[in-house]
């Protein structure tokens, strides 16, 4: 008897193990995540505009339908990338998404203080081989560091009413996200 | 033999509570870190770097990009203030104040975190759009038929949820539940 409860709580402890292992390997095996969904429609290294979410019709789920939706799908291998986008009347922000998914840092229009969010995005082994003269030169330039070669950058412009939709859209469309060289 | 009996009852046993703990954990969408306020959950921590591994796999399985902690808040409400689960075919009252924000949007969703269709072609409003009484609350209706004032369209759904998003807000991971962050009520008026 006892033996047996000795070997059931071994066997609790090895489905923890399981569990937790399992757990951490989760978001790898999925394949309806958000960057899957847009690696359909959104070519590497540039911007894309995602279409308003339609009830029935939208690419990502919960999706704020007050705010126009661009994405950059980047990929750091082959060098850093430059990104720069003009504030919107209302509200911007930029959110850096790592390939699971997980927003890593976000800045909005106020934080950056300006009227075009200039950014810097690098892997940090990019960024450790800086020039070091360079580096001071970049100080008004945000530098961001990717945790991983491929992810995400969403760019949101609110719109406050309707009809101020085309206006968002617009400040998106002057959105840029390209090689630095 | 009985080395054998007894270490396949171990893998068995492991094999049942991991696999079932984690497939539990991944359909019943067990999170950590919530700040609940009145019937409004929000998970500040899911925008950040710091998302644990339940956090990280409901994102990947939902297939949603999370806001970041950077840009603003998302908060949850599938129930009323009494409990009872968001009806469409019921008139529900939204009314109060909210946390310090400098935008916010109020968005209708199905369970599946879709838009709902409706003849109006409205999914939410907005700090901006609302109308306000004197005092700067406000009161939205959500009914399947129009009323007077702020109307927000349920297309008459059995079932659905409230997403409430502060953007540019100090609400966040160090949050609590008081004063300083009122939510809106949630009160079910009237259900046929």
């Amino acid at each position: 008897m006892i033996r047996w409860l000795l070997l059931l709580l071994g066997g609790l402890l090895l489905g923890g193990i399981v569990h937790l292992v399992t757990m951490m390997m989760a978001p790898r095996t999925a394949t309806q995540d958000a960057y899957a969904r847009l690696a359909l429609n959104a070519p590497v290294n540039t911007m894309t505009q995602i279409a308003a979410p339609q009830p029935g019709d939208a690419i990502l789920t919960f999706m704020d339908p007050a705010f126009a939706l661009a994405v950059c799908r980047y990929d750091l291998s082959d060098g850093s990338l430059k990104f720069s986008v003009p504030v919107s009347q209302a509200y911007t922000s930029v959110t850096f998404y790592t390939r699971q998914d997980i927003a890593y840092y976000a800045i909005n229009d106020r934080a950056a203080g300006r009227r075009v969010i200039e950014l810097d995005l690098m892997t940090p082994e990019q960024r450790a081989q800086l020039p070091e003269d360079e580096d001071v030169t970049a100080a008004d330039r945000l530098i961001v560091e990717s945790p991983t070669e491929t992810g995400l950058i969403a760019v949101r412009a609110l719109a406050p009413e309707p009809g101020l939709m085309p206006m968002a859209r617009a400040s998106l469309e002057a959105a840029r996200c390209q090689r630095a060289d | 033999m009985r080395l054998l009996t007894g270490s396949l009852f171990v893998f068995i046993v492991a094999a049942l509570v991991g696999l079932g703990a984690t497939w539990l954990s991944l359909t019943g969408d067990l999170r950590f870190g919530a700040l609940t306020i009145g019937s409004w959950t929000a998970y500040p921590r899911i925008g950040t770097p710091d998302a644990d591994p339940y956090a990280r796999a409901s994102i990947v399985r939902t297939g949603l990009l999370p806001i970041g902690l950077g840009d603003g808040v998302s908060f949850i409400a599938r129930h009323d203030d009494a409990g009872r689960p968001l009806d469409g075919r019921c008139t529900i009252a939204v009314s109060g104040m909210t946390p310090a924000a400098r935008f916010w949007t109020l968005t209708l969703y199905n369970a599946g975190g879709g838009l709902v269709a409706n003849s109006l072609g409205r999914y939410g409003f907005t700090s901006q759009e609302v109308l306000r009484h004197a005092d700067g609350r406000f009161t939205i209706a959500i009914a399947p038929r129009a009323s007077a004032g702020n109307w927000l369209p349920t297309g008459g759904v059995e079932r659905y949820q409230l997403a409430l998003r502060l953007y540019d807000t100090p609400v966040g991971v160090a949050t609590r539940a008081g004063n300083e962050t009122p939510m809106p009520q949630i009160v079910t008026t009237e259900c046929p």
